[in-house]
């Protein structure tokens, strides 16, 4: 699946939804559903510092396509990295740096992106991005 | 205060109208802003319409208008506090500014390499920052008072914290994130013994509790006055006039100068030494009729009220399994503080959002005291008297909820 279907994906999950507490439902299932990240990873190197919740995460690069980890101590940022890594993991360097994320404005989660929030989500999106910058570099 | 008269009160707050995600919006961040009763958006406006000129400058009828209602607001605010003259009113951006002008121009005076500061560990980074910075500048030590669990100051551990290298103290009088009214009269006391001058952050007390300068004593006291229903971008500094006059300018530009050559400036009396440039004399005005809104309901009913308000919260909050408090002095302001079990604070206050429930989460601008509690922040809410007890059990139902859907 390419990413754009991964997003339009959860686009259409979200959309069956009107009620507020019923997406953050959803979002709450997701976070409890992240595959926690190794213990040994949770070190400061990995931690993107928010304000309010810390989020971690790592990258590994394989067969020319990136896995990315992390995780978050909010449930409600867990669940948006789930998304992130939902969308992202598995694709080459250059797939991930040609993409524009839509998704979480579609399905109304901007606010947490909001600069102001300082939740880490915002600075762990420019992280990944930064991640397949290294990796391209490296694999090409 | 009557059921009758906060309903009255709501009234004079247009915004307590709103509807925040299609929910009547509960207002709990009152210690973060407090929200604007009409009379002081129409001072503003009034202000604007038919009063607006420069001060202290124009000779012609506006400008005397304006210079009328910026010196009559000081004096109103040296009315407030109990200070003893109108002088000793110095306008600010804020509380924040005030510390600033205080760190700044008192270190310029009196400290040097190898003195120290003595703050508390419950201190907003206001209170914090700029005395590091002190530290920073001259070579100086900063010194924390310690708190017991209850969130109460340890007055003995200060009595061995100040020594002769003590140059100043600075401490909050009411804490943004435990809601402790602190002791300050005693620790001026304490102080004044060992002749050690005191700065009292009265950002989260003004709009709560009784406040008159003169009888804690304070060397300095200072407020904001967004936290006390005034527009943002105005605040106070109080000081003794010995202190005002000993300590330099903080700025220099206009309005704070007697004569001006290019090879010496002389400085203006008090309280003009320290206000450089146009002051916001549109802001001092709307201060003084938000003060007079408050002394119209009377900060005593204010405060009894406000009171009632909490215990009830924090009665109707044990109802929650896995509560936990933090922040149990006796003497308290209007702030409850709390955890549910080891659910992360941000999560409890996105989902009360999306209920229409305003109210704080994280470390609230006090880092240093979230590690010594060893937690990542709390949830805050903090009330003001345009608050009901029906609000708080809203709140309560949506907390509920929101516990339910994190568990």
């Amino acid at each position: 699946m390419t990413i754009n279907e991964k997003q339009n994906n959860i686009v259409e999950e979200f959309d069956q939804f009107d009620d507020w507490m019923d997406k953050y439902s959803l979002l709450i299932d997701l976070g409890n559903s992240l595959q926690p990240i190794d213990e040994t990873n949770k070190v400061p190197q990995n931690i993107i510092e928010g304000c309010q919740s810390r989020v971690w995460l790592t990258a590994d690069y394989q067969d020319g396509i990136i896995t990315y980890r992390g995780e978050s101590e909010a449930i409600l940022v867990k669940g948006i990295v789930s998304l992130l890594i939902q969308v992202l993991s598995g694709h080459t360097p250059d797939e991930i740096l040609n993409t524009e994320l839509y998704f979480i404005e579609k399905i109304g989660l901007r606010e947490h992106l909001s600069p102001t929030r300082s939740n880490g989500l915002l600075a762990m999106i420019k992280q990944m991005k930064l991640y397949a910058i290294a990796y391209k570099s490296k694999g090409g | 205060m009557t059921k009758e008269k906060i309903e009255e009160i709501r009234q004079d707050f247009p915004i307590l109208e709103e509807k925040i995600y299609n929910k009547p919006l509960i207002y709990f961040d009152n210690g973060a802003t407090t929200q604007k009763p009409r009379c002081v958006v129409e001072k503003i406006e009034f202000s604007y319409y038919h009063q607006n000129s420069n001060i202290h400058r124009g000779v012609h009828y506006l400008s005397q208008k304006a210079t009328e209602a910026h010196e009559a607001a000081r004096s109103k605010v040296a009315r407030f506090l109990g200070a003893s003259k109108r002088e000793e009113i110095i306008f600010t951006r804020g509380t924040t500014e005030a510390i600033n002008l205080v760190a700044f121009s008192f270190g310029e005076a009196f400290c040097k390499a190898g003195d120290e500061v003595i703050i508390s560990v419950m201190e907003h980074h206001s209170n914090i920052v700029p005395w590091q910075m002190l530290c920073e500048r001259k070579g100086m030590t900063l010194r924390v008072i310690p708190m017991n669990e209850k969130g109460e100051l340890k007055l003995d551990v200060l009595q061995t914290l100040m020594n002769e290298r003590t140059k100043i103290i600075s401490v909050t009088h009411v804490s943004n994130v435990l809601g402790t009214i602190n002791p300050v009269k005693e620790i001026i006391r304490m102080a004044h013994e060992k002749n050690i001058p005191v700065l009292i952050d009265g950002a989260q007390a003004v709009p709560h509790i009784h406040v008159d300068v003169q009888d804690l004593d304070a060397d300095f006291y200072v407020f904001s006055g967004h936290k006390i229903y005034a527009p943002t971008g105005i605040g106070v500094l109080y000081g003794k006039e010995k202190w005002l006059n000993a300590i330099p300018p903080y700025q220099g530009g206009g309005e704070m100068i007697q004569t001006v050559t290019f090879e010496k400036t002389t400085y203006n009396e008090l309280p003009f030494k320290f206000e450089a440039g146009t002051p916001d004399y549109i802001g001092s005005a709307a201060l003084a009729q938000a003060l007079e809104y408050v002394e119209g309901i009377g900060i005593q009913n204010i405060a009894e009220y406000e009171h009632e308000l909490t215990k009830y919260a924090e009665l109707r909050l044990k109802e929650i399994e896995g509560m936990r408090f933090f922040g149990t002095s006796n003497e308290k302001s209007a702030v409850v503080s709390f955890l549910v079990g080891n659910i992360h604070p941000y999560d409890i206050g996105m989902l009360l959002d999306k209920l229409g429930i305003a109210v704080r989460t994280g470390h609230h601008c006090a880092q240093p005291l979230s590690d010594a509690l060893g937690i990542p922040g709390t949830v805050r809410a903090s009330f003001a008297f345009y608050n009901t007890k029906e609000e708080i059990d809203l709140f309560i139902e949506a907390l509920k909820r929101v516990v339910m859907m994190l568990n």
